[in-house]
């Protein structure tokens, strides 16, 4: 059967470029659903049997000795192996899933263009899309490194081809452009990770792993695998491509970027971490210090941004932090031989991939739909869209709420997870690690608040309020097709809120067949707690219904006067004199000053001004990476160009550094340097 | 359960006390102990003015405010009797509710469009942002010192954490003293009897909330009061289940023994609420705001003399330096 899908697949794609018009839409949906289908079968067995089965005990060894899935396709060059473990599995899912939403609010979403675009530039969008779907999966499922790193290379070309689809924008072909580089940083730091494991073991595969690691130090490689991974992922210092591309890109493939493709990147790390053998202690250490600044950072970045969705990707990279602190955490546990602390840990780190993926879509979903009625995306023009939006308000609102962890939704329970994992680990280790910790319970608090005051300053200046900037709104724009896909994911963040079980317990089973972190305690899922959070998720829900219920009875026969909102008794109030963005972000930037490096031009009234003159005020906050970045590219410009007077044109100068060089390298012989 | 219910018996009497103590140092009569009660009450019969601007938020974040208040209450410990709602790590979701519940607030003030709610709004969404971390900091203190996660096991066991407890005891006090002037918008962050809108931080943002919804704010804001104050007053309670435990084998009646322990302990409870309230009251009558700008700084203080309390237990309990 599997040598009949994959070719199925690939001409299916290359359909989509000549099915015309209309069809063309529904076809990509049949064959995304299609793909969905045939991957998610297998997949869903994998993460799930264990739970069907009856070896499944919790409290028991707990070891389910489960073959991987193996597809292997015959072609003419030799054969490819697609193999789904548990842990493939899982990223799967939650890839199929996001894909799935995001094409089917592409259909609302793209409308817009029909008359600007031409047919053959949609049908470069959905092809691009379709490719990206097929590389994501089989990067989740080739092991073998060569195929792995073309699949990781097809990723990042039709992501950029995504990304272009407004290329006709200037800036939006360097953003690409700036992105394909980084890409291929990423690229030749992994393939470098890949040969030093061939030089090692002979063979160039992720298999081969864990013969490398035996025989040789464990940081070293993995510190060059988490390095290029880490630039698909957005750890910082090598984020600086991620906040430019999302918000270039059209929203529903910054949602399947931000959700689903930097994932990768964690998935990348969590496969080399299966095959770590020792040095625990080093990589978790590295990766908590990492994550801490990347999760800090991130959120900082994202308090002073003014464009929606800037916003919500530099909040992106706040999350890969805190799930990049779940990974700490876990390597930590692995390290001091405590299963619970591994368990929660991983767990917790996995759980945030998939609740990310979940309401980092549906925000950025919200911020589309927000795009499309208003055509801007800078929150100081906006305001008051709560009341020709409602709907794309109100889910965003949910959005919100899941994505600054606050229960009852989703996002709570995987910060829970980590949150218990670095208590518990206070008193588990030496006095320096408790410390640590402790430092990293200061982050994550500080990550909360912060992402708090960054999204209710998003929320509160872009859909409260009145608008700032006359715009004209196009709610008509926003249809139910787009409403449909964030809905159904509204309402899995919702489930997995009320309902932690039912994520957690595949999920931990998963981190504990695949770390084999020791004896597993006979509560390994928690029950009695996460049975409480859900008992007071639902008593939330059910409180705040009751309250609205009794306070919508006794305003029954009162009738309520409208007015104007209280002007402190000033009457003649205009929409322009509403806190804006950079005025509800103005004291934390002047906190965080040292770190935002905020530049602002604006000259107060003097005294001698009797007739002051318009006033403006510019505000503009640099990412302190893009500008190192920017310096590093101009000193290699600097350096480069000094080089250039070598290139003289004159065949004899070449023919001189020939001889040089060989001379060179005579010389280096005889010296036997080399 | 028990905490939640002896909490609000203490809200009845608790802004009340603060305000006689107030009037009382300020040199004035001042109302009877229930006459804020009778004022929401009031405002509950009273309808509604609306500004044309706020929508479904406005509405909603009252009601969420006041139910995350009510849940955040069900956790609250009491030593003695065996807490029904606790569960290890409780004190995660404890704050995590609060906060809940002031991301709604915050957006419903945002909701009104007036500038100066914004700046409320902007305020409390920064001093929540910088105590948080006071507030993780302490309570993963006390999950060290006394070796368990949910709050009642650490209150219970607090006493009997060894000859530092009183150290710890008093820097914690100090602290959720703090956190709770704070986090109900007091002195020396806010001022509740301000009258200009320029220098509030809570009243501001209530501006355009009347009626019923102000009344389910004010109530939420009071029992958030005694919510802190049952905190505190569980670092006075001598009597907890270790205790209950030694005594009940000595004795023949373990039941009246314990029913009198809960009895004591329910006093204690209620007398530390009402000195709580007093001192509150003290302390707005003869002690100046601070300057808004310094706040930050103040509060940032809290986090550092919460590492310090930590360092010191891991000094104390672990020998840090051999």
């Amino acid at each position: 059967m599997e040598q009949f899908f994959i070719p199925a697949a690939v001409l299916g794609s290359f359909l989509i470029l000549v099915v015309p018009g209309q069809m063309r839409y529904y076809f990509t949906l049949a064959l995304i659903l299609f793909i969905i289908l045939v991957t998610s079968i297998p997949a869903a067995i994998q993460f799930f049997s264990p739970l069907l089965t009856t070896e499944f005990r919790p409290g028991s060894e707990f070891t389910v000795s489960l073959t991987s899935t193996n597809w292997t396709f015959k072609g003419y060059l030799g054969e490819l192996r697609f193999t789904i473990d548990r842990l493939s599995s899982f990223f799967i899912l939650i890839t199929n899933f996001t894909v799935l939403t995001g094409i089917l609010y592409s259909r609302g979403y793209l409308k817009a263009y029909a008359n600007t675009k031409n047919p053959a530039q949609f049908a470069l969008h959905n092809f691009s899309y379709i490719w990206l779907h097929f590389s994501m999966l089989a990067v989740l499922t080739l092991r073998d490194g060569l195929s792995f790193l073309i699949a990781w290379e097809l990723m990042a070309v039709s992501s950029f081809m995504l990304i272009l689809f407004e290329a006709e924008k200037r800036a939006i072909l360097k953003t690409a452009v700036n992105y394909l580089v980084q890409m291929h940083i990423g690229f030749v730091l992994l393939l470098f990770a890949f040969l030093i494991t061939e030089s090692g073991t002979g063979q160039m595969s992720f298999d081969a792993l864990p013969a490398y690691f035996s025989s040789h130090s464990n940081i070293g490689l993995f510190v060059l695998f988490f390095s290029g991974f880490a630039v698909k992922a957005g750890f910082m210092p090598f984020h600086t491509w991620l906040p430019e591309a999302h918000p270039a890109a059209p929203s529903h493939v910054s949602a399947v970027m931000s959700g689903v493709m930097i994932k990768m990147g964690i998935y990348g790390i969590f496969r080399v971490l299966t095959s770590i053998q020792s040095d625990w202690y080093t990589i978790g250490l590295v990766l908590l210090i990492i994550s801490a600044l990347t999760g800090i950072l991130g959120i900082l970045f994202s308090t002073v941004q003014k464009d929606l969705k800037k916003i919500l990707a530099y909040s992106t990279i706040e999350n890969i932090g805190i799930i990049g602190l779940g990974i700490g955490l876990g390597c930590i546990g692995m390290a001091l031989h405590n299963p619970v602390i591994a368990v929660l840990g991983f767990t917790g780190s996995l759980l945030h991939v998939l609740n990310h993926s979940l309401f980092k879509s549906l925000l950025f979903y919200g911020a589309g739909s927000v795009y499309r009625a208003t055509h801007t995306r800078n929150i100081e023009e906006l305001g008051g869209l709560v009341h020709s939006l409602p709907r794309t308000a109100g889910l965003f609102l949910f959005g919100t709420v899941a994505i600054c962890a606050l229960p009852p939704l989703n996002g709570f329970i995987s910060e829970f997870l980590l949150y218990a994992g670095f208590i518990k680990g206070l008193s588990s280790g030496n006095e320096y690690l408790s410390i640590l910790f402790l430092l990293i319970i200061l982050t994550l608090t500080l990550i909360g608040g912060m992402a708090i005051f960054s999204f209710s300053r998003a929320y509160g200046i872009s859909f409260l309020g009145s608008p700032r900037k006359e715009i004209h709104v196009q709610p008509e724009t926003i249809t139910r097709d787009m409403i449909l896909p964030q809905l159904l994911v509204a309402f899995i963040i919702l489930g997995i809120g009320l309902m932690p079980m039912a994520a957690i317990a595949p999920i931990a089973s998963l981190v504990a067949n695949t770390f084999h972190p020791g004896p597993i305690p006979s509560n390994l899922f928690f029950t009695d707690v996460l049975n409480k959070l859900s008992l007071f998720g639902l008593l939330l829900i059910s409180l705040v219904t009751v309250i609205l219920l009794l306070r919508s009875r006794l305003l029954k026969n009162r009738k309520p006067e409208y007015g104007p909102t209280w002007g402190c008794g000033y009457t003649e109030g205009t929409a322009r004199q509403q806190y804006t963005g950079a005025s509800f972000s103005g004291n934390l930037s002047e906190l965080a000053q040292p770190v935002l490096q905020n530049h602002e031009e604006f000259r107060p009234i003097a005294t001698e001004d009797i007739f002051p003159k318009k006033r403006s005020l510019h505000l503009q906050t640099t990412d302190i990476f893009s500008k190192g970045l920017g310096m590093l590219t101009d000193l290699s410009w600097l350096v480069l160009k000094k080089l250039a007077r070598l290139q003289t044109g004159n065949i004899r100068h070449y023919i001189l550094y020939a001889f040089i060089f060989i001379l060179l390298i005579f010389a280096l012989l005889y010296l036997k340097l080399i | 359960m028990t905490g939640a219910l002896l909490a609000i018996v203490s809200a009845i009497f608790f802004p009340g006390i603060i305000l006689r103590v107030k009037s009382i140092a300020g040199g004035r009569k001042g109302p009877g102990i229930l006459q804020p009660w009778k004022n929401i009450f009031l405002l509950f019969r009273k309808s509604s003015v609306f500004s044309t601007t706020t929508s479904f938020v406005f509405r909603l974040a009252p009601a969420v405010y006041f139910a995350t208040i009510c849940c955040a209450l069900m956790l609250l410990p009491f030593p003695g009797i065996p807490s029904v709602m606790g569960f290890e790590g409780d004190f995660i979701l404890f704050a995590y509710l609060l906060a809940l519940g002031k991301l709604l607030f915050i957006l419903g003030a945002m909701d009104t469009g007036s500038s100066f709610e914004g700046m409320g709004a902007n305020r409390e969404a920064l001093y929540s942002m910088l105590t948080e971390p006071a507030f993780f900091i302490l309570f993963g203190t006390l999950a060290l010192l006394s070796g368990h996660l949910s709050m009642q096991d650490i209150f219970s066991h607090f006493q009997f954490a060894g000859e530092f407890s009183l150290i710890t005891g008093a820097i914690a006090i100090y602290l959720l003293v703090q956190i709770a002037m704070i986090e109900n918008s007091r002195m020396p962050v806010d001022d509740p009897k301000t009258h200009l809108e320029l220098t509030m931080v809570h009243e501001v943002m209530i501006l355009d909330y009347s009626g019923v919804d102000l009344a389910l704010i004010q109530t939420g804001t009071n029992l958030k009061f005694v919510l802190y104050g049952g905190l505190i007053a569980n670092f006075f309670m001598p009597v907890n289940t270790y205790w209950l435990s030694a005594t009940a084998a000595v004795h023949s009646s373990p039941f009246t023994v314990q029913m009198l322990a809960v009895l004591v302990n329910a006093l204690i409870f209620l007398v530390v609420q009402a000195v709580f309230s007093a001192a509150i009251g003290l302390m707005e009558s003869f002690r100046a705001r601070k300057k808004l700008a310094k706040n930050p700084q103040f509060i940032v203080t809290l986090s550092s003399i919460a590492l310090i309390g930590f360092i010191l237990v891991l000094l104390l309990t672990r020998n840090l330096i051999r």
